[in-house]
């Protein structure tokens, strides 16, 4: 497959990430849309890295990988303690800091 | 109709349409499903661009971790409102534009890419490579990494601990 073709996926997926971002109410659902988008620029990274014949696609794969995962167990952790103060995840009603 | 093609087709409809349930399902839970689905056809995308390291390492750290958090913090949740959460979307129309508007985009500048010419062949062994790689130019980076990840297991761990 050319190389359109893993990039044309991969913006896809994260239009769709992009839409799930925008139109969730609930803050997990948030945080789905974004695990989403990182995974497109993952698909990105590799296949440009694959068509270049150039390692740090892949290398710069798993950092992202890794940071994800600390990002979200950071972002779940926040949410968790949301939950706790406020009883709703509803990002519509978190708005403590609204001017 | 090569194999590569047909199994491009094949991963990129399941990819495409677990990430449509991600974000359009009404059930968390179910969308958290379909997140599994969606970040493993991904690691198979990964196979197809000839990196099976970066496919264990999908399976392992996202699949696998980042599917049993999000698990949790859903279970912890619901535990403690005492009822499943069902989520809503709002401003779908707006939504779908913004982001119709963003993939029109990309393709405007994928469109006047130049060809690409065909996928080199790699140089040895992809997974000894990302070997060395780490341990020679990257290495600084990997142990930076490190410090990222016990921070953040140590920010998670303050938010989440109890009040008492």
């Amino acid at each position: 497959m050319p190389l359109g073709a893993y990039l044309t996926l991969a913006a896809l997926v994260f239009a769709i990430g992009l839409f799930g971002v925008l139109t969730r109410r609930n803050a997990v659902g948030i945080l789905l849309g974004i695990e989403l988008m990182l995974n497109a620029v993952n698909i990105n990274l590799v296949a440009f890295g694959r068509f270049h014949a150039d390692l740090a696609g892949v290398i710069f794969t798993l950092f992202t990988i890794a940071i994800t995962v600390a990002e979200v167990a950071v972002g779940l952790a926040i949410v968790i303690v949301i939950f706790r103060v406020r009883r709703t995840i509803d990002a519509d009603h978190l708005d403590l800091l609204r001017g | 109709m090569t194999a590569e093609m047909l199994a491009f087709a094949g991963v990129a409809v399941v990819l495409l349409a677990s990430s449509l349930g991600v974000v359009l399902t009404p059930n968390l839970f179910h969308a958290v499903l379909y997140l599994a689905v969606a970040l493993v056809s991904t690691g198979v995308v990964f196979l197809l661009l000839d990196a099976p390291f970066l496919f264990g390492a999908q399976l392992l750290l996202y699949a696998g971790g980042v599917v049993t958090i999000v698990v949790f913090a859903i279970m912890l949740t619901e535990r403690l409102v005492g009822q499943s959460i069902r989520q809503t979307s709002r401003y779908l129309i707006n939504g779908a534009l913004v982001s119709a508007a963003m993939f029109v985009g990309v393709v405007g500048f994928l469109v006047q890419m130049p060809p690409a010419g065909p996928r080199p062949p790699w140089p040895g062994d992809l997974t000894a490579a990302v070997g060395r790689a780490l341990v020679g130019a990257f290495a600084v980076p990997v142990e930076l990494l490190a410090v990222l990840l016990v921070i953040a297991l140590l920010g998670a761990l303050y938010f989440a601990r109890s009040e008492s």
